[in-house]
């Protein structure tokens, strides 16, 4: 931990807590999150300057509340991250509240290695696997601190002593004091012993991780309850909407300024660099207004004239010249060499279209600035609380202390929920001072939107006599260096020479993180690739699979499980076939098999039955784990055969889920069946993990049933029927 | 009863949403395309994002808010014992349609509830839990 962050972290985190605490209560602090103040012998000289990392707060009603450092998009980790701390405290779940934690990025927040503090962003379904250790020594050491209280109270040593649910107990005495009884007296220990391994409870003394635990927030999101970013409101409130740019980097000019100001309930208009804001009383006052405007766009735009269709072409020349040099991924041994002397050369190329978030919940913030401009709050459900608060200190010229961002629950957010709305929403109150909430409608968010990047890969490989694969060649061509790469190692196959490059296009367009990110359209070409080599071999899928898998056990254990799973090798009924694909995500793996069918007619292909292994660690929540795994499935699905945005002359052509459709019950698979590998390795990633599978499960179903291969998602019925014309 | 009063054109939406504060029920396209504003309309499932305020003038309106009596609704404790809800956002719109379906025909076939769950979008695809948990309610006859 560099010192710099730590000095940024507000001295807010202690004494709010034991403000807020109300009555004579304590905040048990544990400094897992902030091991640099272990060895600090300030805090032990006085305790009331102790500024151990908060997590937990114990009340003398009992009540204990857990604070929540990640964005609760649907992912349920608010749970899993309180039951971790609750487990090694041995806490009574009953009596656990989660409250979202400040934005203190310092203490709150983790890096990207896993070290702790650092951005607050929940992405790359790092947050379960990311807290657990900290988590589990915090949840330790606040047990440690009311041990350590009941010994003293009791004139006993603290070794004696034992926990069960919420109570210190002296079995010798045959005594016990609540969690709540000793927090209305318990002072914070001079110092607490380092947490190790050996400290923590054995798996088998878990009674939380890996049970059945409700999620949290599920009871107030059946009764509309739960309050939303979008839900939030302020008194004397206004509501603004944004006409942005139809092609992305053009600037506004409003032709009829006059006649639009005289709209119904307008408040103000707002010129911004990509668009023009509007703001009135109600929201469907502004999106009146808005629809009123006649704004000419200008300015050299790069998407300008931009055709995503046609890019195709070019991103063949960019992936088809051999003189040029991309960035290099992945490059073991030597793959050309290898290939070129191979006994049979394979090459294939893939396709995958930009692709929309479809968050249900459309982007939106509320911002309040303070009368005397000198600080502002703000609420929004958001994946990176402490980059939005920072965007908006900027906007607003203050300082980052200044501004309060309250995150709230996300509908959804899929990789979308970053920063432009905050930004916007203070942009407009800083004009307009007045409490406002900015709402994109559906259409702003899918024109406006941050797509995952289109992709051309193409693939070369060979082989031996014997199939065996001796060279791997995976090229990637689009728009997005960052995004592009994901999942290109595949640790579970054996295969020698490897190499794997990416290669730049600049379309000018918006792309974002999205579920999965690279992993969506690589292990599409990868699995697919690998069925179309062992299909021309004549080599059943799972054995080319289990032979490449031959000297890893548990790979091969989530193989083989998936194939039990789905009865692997046994006649589908008539018109139906299987097909298979195994993915990694974040330490995770996984595998799985779908049943599909096609109707000849239409073109439609339709997902029957899906079943999966997984093997992702520790599962703390088994029953969400499955939901995730279900959730990914039935995106990956929709991903794969329905989903695509296009540009034309720069501009993007779908608006809203008329022509951007996401899969509805009826295109849902009958059921879905996962399967979790009992493991006693740390937890590693869940959210991310089964999207993957879908596209090449599916395009090698097809290829079993029709013998011919999708090679372009999302493989739509017209796209469907090209191929089985050809 | 209450009363409000909007523009004349307001729809039942955002009326709901901002001048009556009943923010369970949700924006998600504002045409009639995904199903997250369903309410019921005399018991029937409407669209509220494409309804008229004026139009239900003198009607009665049930949100989610009001789905519930003295206890949760079957299908409101089904959703939880199911564990459907993930980010939840669509989920108002889920649990009216499906209640307007029970209230209708308490004891629908799966190709019926499939068929009129069909315009309620769910993008975390919680589907599967949501057929369970509507199965689970038609099935116990408790509605």
């Amino acid at each position: 931990m560099n010192n710099k962050k730590e000095g940024r972290a507000h001295p807010m985190s202690r004494r709010q807590f034991m403000l807020t605490a109300g009555g004579f209560s304590f905040a048990v602090t544990a400094g897992a999150i902030a091991p640099r103040f272990l060895g600090d012998p300030e805090p032990a000289a006085s305790s009331g300057d102790q500024q151990l990392t908060a997590w937990v707060k114990i009340t003398a009603d009992g009540k204990i509340t857990i604070y929540n450092p990640a964005a609760e998009m649907g992912q349920g980790s608010m749970t899993a991250l309180a039951a971790i701390l609750a487990e090694e405290m041995d806490a009574d779940w009953d009596k656990v509240t989660i409250e979202y934690s400040p934005v203190e990025p310092g203490i709150y927040g983790m890096q990207w290695n896993g070290t702790p503090g650092g951005p607050m962003i929940t992405a790359g379904s790092r947050t379960v696997r990311g807290y657990y250790k900290p988590l589990r020594q915090a949840g330790a050491k606040a047990r440690y601190v009311l041990l350590y209280n009941a010994a003293k109270k009791w004139g006993l040593p603290q070794s004696g002593l034992k926990t069960d649910r919420g109570y210190v107990i002296d079995p010798a005495g045959g005594r016990k004091l609540s969690y709540g009884e000793i927090a209305s007296f318990a002072q914070i220990p001079p110092s607490v012993p380092e947490i190790n391994e050996q400290d923590l409870k054995k798996p088998e003394q878990f009674r939380l991780i890996g049970q059945i635990i409700p999620r949290y927030d599920i009871p107030e999101k059946t009764t509309g309850r739960a309050k939303f970013g979008i839900d939030f409101s302020l008194p004397d409130m206004v509501y603004a909407a944004i006409a942005r740019a139809p092609v992305y980097g053009s600037t506004p000019e409003l032709l009829n300024e006059n006649e639009v100001r005289t709209s119904d309930g307008l408040v103000d208009l707002v010129k911004m660099d990509h668009g023009i804001g509007v703001v009135a009383n109600t929201f469907e006052q502004a999106l009146k207004a808005k629809k009123r405007m006649q704004i000419r766009w200008s300015g050299e735009a790069r998407a300008k004239g931009y055709d995503s269709v046609e890019d195709y072409k070019s991103l063949e020349l960019l992936i088809r010249d051999e003189n040029k040099k991309g960035r290099m991924v992945v490059d073991t041994g030597d793959a050309p060499s290898n290939i070129q002397s191979a006994y049979k050369i394979y090459e294939r190329e893939y396709r995958t279209d930009y692709l929309y978030h479809a968050q249900m919940e459309p982007l939106n913030a509320v911002i309040h600035i303070a009368a005397d401009g000198k600080s502002a709050e703000a609420w929004a459900g958001t994946q990176a609380p402490d980059t939005e608060r920072n965007a908006i200190a900027k906007v607003l010229g203050l300082d980052e202390s200044k501004v309060t961002f309250h995150n709230c629950y996300s509908g959804g957010g899929f990789g979308r929920r970053q920063e432009d709305f905050s930004l916007e929403a203070a942009m407009l109150a800083k004009q307009v001072r007045r409490p406002l909430k900015l709402i994109w409608t559906r259409e702003d968010d899918i024109q406006y939107g941050a797509f995952r990047p289109m992709s051309l890969q193409r693939m070369e490989a060979g082989v031996d006599r014997d199939g065996h694969l001796t060279g791997w060649q995976h090229r990637i061509a689009g728009p997005d260096n960052r995004l592009q790469t994901g999942g290109v190692r595949m640790n579970y196959y054996t295969i020698p020479n490897q190499q794997t490059e990416h290669r730049v296009s600049h379309p000018g367009v918006r792309t974002a993180f999205w579920r999965s990110v690279g992993h969506g359209p690589n292990k599409f070409a990868q699995e697919a690739f690998i069925d179309e080599i062992a299909h021309d071999l004549q080599i059943d899928p799972y054995e080319y699979r289990r032979r490449m898998m031959k000297d890893l056990p548990r790979h091969l254990a989530l193989l083989d499980k998936a194939a039990a799973l789905s009865g692997w090798g046994k006649s589908p009924a008539p018109g139906r076939a299987y097909g298979m694909a195994f993915s990694d995500y974040g330490g995770s793996y996984t595998s799985g098999v779908v049943e599909i069918s096609l109707d000849q007619e239409s073109g439609q292909i339709k997902v029957h039955k899906v079943w999966a292994a997984v093997d992702a660690g520790v599962v703390v929540q088994p029953d969400n784990a499955i939901a995730q795994m279900e959730g990914g499935i039935v995106m990956g699905i929709s991903s794969v055969l329905q989903e695509s945005i296009t540009f034309k002359n720069g501009q993007v052509q779908q608006s809203n889920f008329h022509d951007y459709p996401i899969l509805r019950m009826a295109d849902c698979p009958e059921s879905i069946e996962i399967s979790l590998m009992p493991s006693s390795l740390p937890p590693t990633s869940l959210g991310e993990l089964s999207l993957p599978l879908m596209g090449g499960a599916i395009t090698n179903a097809f290829l079993k049933l029709t013998g011919k291969a999708l090679r372009h998602m999302p493989f739509t019925p017209a796209k469907v029927l090209e191929v089985l014309s050809k | 009863m209450v009363q409000v009063e909007t523009a004349p054109d307001a729809t039942l939406l955002w009326t709901l949403r901002d001048a009556l504060q009943l923010t369970g029920t949700k924006y998600g396209c504002g045409a009639s395309l995904c199903g997250a504003c369903t309410v019921h309309l005399d018991g029937i499932a409407v669209r509220s994002c494409m309804t008229p305020v004026s139009s239900v003038a003198g009607r009665s309106v049930t949100t989610i808010e009001g789905l519930a009596g003295e206890e949760l609704h079957p299908l409101q404790k089904a959703w939880i014992e199911e564990q459907v809800p993930q980010c939840g956002y669509c989920q108002s719109g889920q649990i009216m349609q499906a209640a307007a379906l029970l209230k209708a025909n308490p004891h629908p076939d799966r190709e019926l509830i499939i068929s009129y769950m069909n315009g309620v979008l769910c993008r975390c695809g919680t589907y599967t839990r949501i057929l369970k948990a509507i199965e689970k309610v038609s099935k116990s006859g408790k509605q």
